[in-house]
């Protein structure tokens, strides 16, 4: 009898020993663990915000859900990462062909301020006519950049006018809305297409 | 103070030849290749030019600053992309560059700022960009302006 209580003492102590340690994987490990700081964007699925496109149609994370996304922060008056970012992006999207019309490609203003849909139409049309361009109030703006965990700021500039500095990268979503990978500026740019591409194909396996 | 000046007839020849202004001008051992740039949209935004700038020489020499009828504040500029991916842009101050060494100018680094455009710049023109240095000498290099949805020189 003593015996057997001792051994059930011992295996609810094991169990419970199991279940802290199970406890403590999901806590910090595990699926109810915390994003990183400034980590991966949330799934467009889980994004709120409200903005106008190039042609004036409102538009809103579900407007990217149920086709690949590649999106894009940057500012009109922005004379060298910005115009070359979106060359690179007409260049891959001509690679890509036929995929490029399954993708939204949207260049999203990170200064609203002086990108109005006008502005954002006339700039979005030197490139790929694929590139949708998207602005909207500043909250909304900060809403996107939030979702996405993009980061932007007014800097002043020595001639009295202002620049911008932004998150340069390229962000990839599978079409279900997830965050699939993202093109760092720093990355040979001839790398991106097989990147593209291979986030369509996951899409694809994902779907199956 | 040495200053000799590409003549607007050279540049034209060089232009229409197709070539990247290889620019012969100024300090003999300061040579500027494939210098291109993009058209802007208007006046009010600036506009950026790259190229490489190659020491051929035995001394150092030090790019100190830019000079252009086009704008009336070039200014050379470094963009940097951090570890976040956040890219900013500033001032970069003057440019050594050792004997045998060159720099380039190119898009996500440094880059020709011209700030405050004095006319808009229309694909298919050119403009004197004159590069000044610390010895006083000078060059000046005729840059073509390309599509704004240019990548490079050739394009």
């Amino acid at each position: 009898m003593r015996r057997r209580a001792i051994l059930g003492y011992g295996a609810a102590g094991v169990g419970a020993v199991a279940l802290m340690l199970f406890v403590g994987w999901w806590q910090v490990d595990g699926p109810g663990g915390p994003e990183p700081v400034g980590q991966r964007p949330v799934a467009l699925t889980e994004m709120d915000f409200r903005l106008t496109d190039h042609e004036g149609n409102a538009v809103g994370p579900e407007t990217l859900i149920g086709r690949p996304t590649m999106a894009f922060f940057g500012f009109t008056y922005c004379p060298d990462v910005c115009p070359t970012t979106l060359s690179d992006i007409s260049g891959w999207l001509d690679d890509l062909g036929d995929e490029a019309d399954e993708m939204n490609v949207v260049f999203i203003t990170v200064d609203p301020e002086r990108d109005t849909v006008e502005t954002m139409a006339e700039y979005v049309g030197y490139f790929h006519p694929g590139i949708r361009g998207w602005t909207g109030p500043e909250e909304q703006i900060a809403r996107v950049a939030d979702g996405f965990r993009a980061t932007y700021e007014r800097v002043p500039t020595e001639s009295g006018d202002y620049t911008m500095n932004h998150t340069a990268s390229v962000f990839l979503f599978a079409a279900s809305g997830r965050f699939v990978t993202m093109i760092d500026y720093h990355e040979p740019r001839e790398f991106a297409v097989p990147k593209i591409r291979r986030a369509l194909a996951e899409e694809m396996e994902g779907a199956t | 103070m040495k200053k000799y000046i590409l003549t607007s007839t050279l540049a034209a020849l060089l232009t229409l030849g197709g070539f990247s202004a290889p620019a012969l001008a100024g300090l003999e051992y300061v040579v500027v290749e494939n210098a291109w740039s993009r058209a802007s949209i208007g006046m009010n935004r600036p506009g950026a030019a790259y190229m490489t700038i190659r020491n051929t020489g035995d001394e150092p020499v030090t790019l100190i600053g830019l000079t252009t009828p086009l704008a009336m504040m070039p200014e050379i500029h470094e963009t940097k992309t951090n570890a976040e991916g956040v890219s900013s842009m500033s001032p970069a101050g003057e440019i050594a560059i050792a004997p045998g060494e060159s720099v380039a100018l190119e898009p996500g680094g440094l880059h020709a700022m011209l700030m405050r455009l004095q006319e808009p710049m229309t694909e298919g023109d050119t403009f004197p960009l004159t590069l000044l240095f610390d010895d006083g000498g000078e060059v000046t290099v005729e840059v073509p302006i390309l599509g704004i949805a240019a990548r490079g020189p050739e394009d």
